[in-house]
């Protein structure tokens, strides 16, 4: 223990650290830039739907071999650097040692080298903007033989950068994986059984399980691929026996797995945070980890709904549409949970709550709208149109990303020892949940028009001419949806420096890491704690105060 | 209101059907959980003095809100396997339809037609690009391919989409709907011809936008539904054809 107070130099102590605090701040700080590189790819891409033909200002025009690279690296840097990295690298790094009440990582050095793994990665494909022949243009989910032949996207070193990156990637989210599982299983402090740990970990822990398991089948995917690609191997590509649709099945048994480590995380933190804000226990605590568990076990068994269309033997179908289907019932348990979390509370509407009630409002939009997909039959109509662009981005804007600034603001104080502005807070919320929902909702209504998705210019089409004006109207929406975030780039710089200094608990919370000072020192903890109760007990009979802090030792000798 | 396209093959009406049901069942459930969400912020807003009611759940309100979306899916489920089955299983594939085989490429469709002896892959096939023509009296059956990528074979007015992937030769159908052929009002707010004619037919560029028309010559000056870039429209085909090299 004293290893961890000796005198760090700058580097060792800020740039190579193995304190998984620290860690966690480098994530936040680089997958932030990499959500704002990932918008600034949406603008452009938006434009060119909005306003086909027309010079983006300062740019020309948008080709179309450059628009698919933009469809492409909008979803990878969002998907595989923004949105994943901003909750799991970020939020498990930072949040299960403190609230575990553990020192730090079972592996700290492991956990530095997934920081840097994932800043290789992130090197990569960001210079694969930059290469001859330019970006993947084959889509996020590099359907082959489309991303197998360079000659049918026009990239040939784009898609090969893109494919090193995502097995860097891999490797960075694999140990951070390992980490993860071994610190909640080993290094839990005394009293804190796995039923006394917040759903915020419960959920990372079953993220991380998951990342485990799925990371290896999209590192051999694209591996096969790189191969097709270089070394004239025909795994994907029918002219020697090669299978296309091989690769699609790969990437889904990962693919789907993948968009619940997006998603569950999200939950777990917003359940810690709707209790907070309604000082009231999560309601069917229990429950709300069975559900994280079979949202997680269900993802398994689901990836086939991807291909309803893909020509997979139609009885196939049937039974993904099942699978699927049961998918609904944790997580209509889950929002009805947070509704009776918040029902008779007494709701204090601080910043992480707007966010957290946001969260709760637009996922139950995606989580709906899930179910039309859901359905093998009338995914024959939407499948591949904008409904399920709109889907999407209800699950991992309107959901994950809500969590994300909901946790930020949460955090925030812990991480940096100040608060961050509320009343501009409170705007950034507004103004974007108002342009969040103008951008995404008619994106339903283009896509029960028949809208297809990644199409680079819709007035191509007749049919699709009389919805011009809305794409206009989504592409303004999404500029200020960009320009929303401004206020809350400059309120977190600016709380950095000059925010009022953060008391030890400002939001009066439960959880182990509001015990220590903010940021805690290396090490966290000066004495081991031990948790005497859950992390829900707000407005406990038992308490003067209405929170229970997880730590404070019983007056009397019950519970 | 109609949210989707014109509803042209025999099977579009079931689908849509089945759309709106979730789309009503699902409005439904949003409404509730957005006015519980508005009302309960209202409701239980935060003020000195009060305190929160304590309560760590309800197994009774828990199980309530298991088994009734699980009652709900259920219903979905079997309802869209009927369609499901209906449109995408081979043993139900009609019997009495028009064969025709399609091929996508890096950028264009290919519609092989049977000629006058009703054999694909003989001398007298008919070949049009991105243009295609449906007969309006028959089924149609698709032998789907791609000589590159995987392309999606999709014609909103009929509800049908299935992907073309290179090495398999992937099969789908639909027919004219009923009211399309006696001439009713299509659902594009077109009037269409009365079906007095022996062979009508109707005419869709699959969602791409048609740079060509050429058609066999036995279709010659009869009356068609021609379509392009997804719109149905009634007319004749065209007097000449041409085939691309």
């Amino acid at each position: 223990m004293d290893a961890h107070h000796e005198d760090l130099s700058f580097i060792r102590k800020y740039i190579f650290s193995t304190d998984h605090k620290i860690i966690g701040i480098q994530f936040l700080f680089a997958s932030l830039a990499f959500l704002v590189l990932g918008g600034v790819l949406a603008i452009m891409l938006r434009w060119q739907l909005g306003f086909p033909g027309q010079e983006l200002p300062g740019l020309g025009v948008v080709a179309p071999k450059f628009y698919n690279s933009l469809v492409t690296m909008h979803g990878t840097f969002m998907v595989f650097f923004a949105v994943m990295p901003l909750l799991v690298g970020v939020y498990a790094n930072y949040l299960i040692p403190l609230k575990i009440g553990a020192p730090d990582m079972a592996f700290p050095r492991l956990n530095m080298l997934s920081f840097w793994m994932f800043i290789q990665s992130g090197i990569v494909m960001t210079a694969s903007l930059f290469v001859e022949g330019g970006a993947a243009g084959a889509g996020w989910t590099a359907y082959a033989p489309l991303s197998a032949v360079p000659q049918y996207t026009g990239a040939s070193l784009g898609q090969q950068l893109w494919i090193i990156s995502i097995v860097l990637f891999g490797a960075s989210s694999l140990l951070g994986s390992v980490n993860y599982i071994t610190t909640v299983i080993n290094m839990r402090a005394p009293g804190m059984t796995l039923f006394r740990m917040p759903l915020s970990i419960w959920a990372l822990f079953i993220t991380a399980i998951i990342a485990l398991l799925a990371i290896p089948i999209i590192a051999a995917a694209v591996i096969m691929l790189f191969f097709d690609i270089t070394l004239g191997t025909t795994f994907f590509l029918p002219a020697d026996g090669g299978q296309p649709l091989l690769w699609q099945h790969l990437f889904w048994f990962f693919g789907h797995p993948e968009v619940y480590i997006l998603i569950l995380p999200a939950m777990g933190i917003i359940s810690d945070i709707i209790a907070n804000g309604s000082r009231k226990p999560v309601f069917g605590y229990h429950s709300m980890v069975l559900a994280i568990i079979a949202i997680a076990f269900l993802g398994w068994i689901t990836w086939g709904h991807h291909m309803f269309q893909s020509g997979m033997n139609p009885l196939l179908g049937t039974s993904f549409m099942i699978s699927t289907m049961a998918i609904a019932i944790p997580s209509a348990i889950k929002v009805f949970n947070w509704l009776g979390t918040m029902w008779r509370g007494n709701i204090r509407f601080h910043t992480p709550m707007l966010w957290a009630i946001g969260f709760v409002s637009l996922f139950t939009v995606g989580g709906l709208s899930g179910i039309f997909m859901a359905s093998n039959t009338v995914d024959i109509f939407i499948h591949d149109t904008y409904f399920i662009v709109a889907h999407i981005h209800y699950v991992l804007f309107g959901g994950s990303l809500m969590a994300i600034f909901a946790a930020i603001y949460f955090w925030f104080p812990k991480m940096f020892g100040r608060m961050m502005n509320d009343t501009w807070g409170k705007i950034h919320f507004a103004l974007t949940f108002i342009f969040y929902n103008l951008t995404f909702f008619p994106m339903h209504i283009l896509g029960m028009a028949g809208h297809m998705r990644r199409i680079y210019d819709p007035t191509q089409y007749e049919f699709l001419q009389p919805y011009q004006p809305m794409n206009k109207f989504i592409t303004i929406s999404a500029i200020l949806l960009f320009v929303a975030q401004l206020p809350f780039i400059a309120n977190f710089f600016w709380s950095l420096f000059r925010g009022r200094k953060a008391e030890l608990n400002p939001w009066q919370d439960n959880g182990l890491e509001w015990t220590v000072p903010s940021p805690p020192p290396h090490g966290n903890f000066a004495v081991t704690p031990t948790v005497y109760r859950g992390p829900y007990e707000f407005s406990s009979p038992g308490a003067e105060a209405d929170f229970l802090p997880q730590d404070a030792r019983p007056v009397d000798s019950g519970r | 209101m109609d949210w989707l396209p014109g509803a042209a093959s025999s099977y579009a009406a079931d689908m849509d059907r089945i759309f709106y049901v979730i789309l009503a069942i699902t409005g439904l459930i949003f409404v509730g959980v957005q006015v519980a969400l508005v009302y309960f912020m209202i409701k239980y807003r935060g003020r000195a003095g009060r305190r929160a009611f304590y309560i760590e759940g309800s197994t009774k309100a828990e199980v309530v809100w298991t088994v009734i979306p699980a009652v709900i899916i259920i219903g979905i489920a079997v309802a869209s396997q009927t369609v499901w089955s209906e449109v995408k299983d081979p043993d139900r594939f009609p019997t009495d339809a028009l064969e025709m085989n399609v091929e996508a490429r890096q950028f264009a469709w290919a519609f092989t037609y049977p000629g006058a002896d009703g054999e694909l892959g003989t001398e007298d096939d008919h070949i049009s690009y991105n243009q295609m023509y449906v007969p309006v009296n028959r089924p149609v059956l698709f032998n789907l391919t791609s000589v590159d990528v995987v392309h999606s074979f999709f014609v909103p007015a009929f509800r049908i989409k299935q992907d073309a992937v290179p090495g398999l030769n992937l099969r789908a159908w639909f027919g004219v709907r009923r009211a399309m052929r006696s001439g009713a009002r299509s659902d594009e707010g077109e009037d269409h011809r009365p079906s007095g004619r022996r062979v009508q037919w109707l005419g869709c560029g699959a969602g791409l936008k048609s740079r060509s028309e050429e058609i066999g010559s036995d279709l010659e000056g009869k009356d068609v539904y021609s379509c392009s870039g997804g719109r149905i429209v009634g007319g004749r085909a065209p007097r000449r054809f041409e085939l691309h090299p």
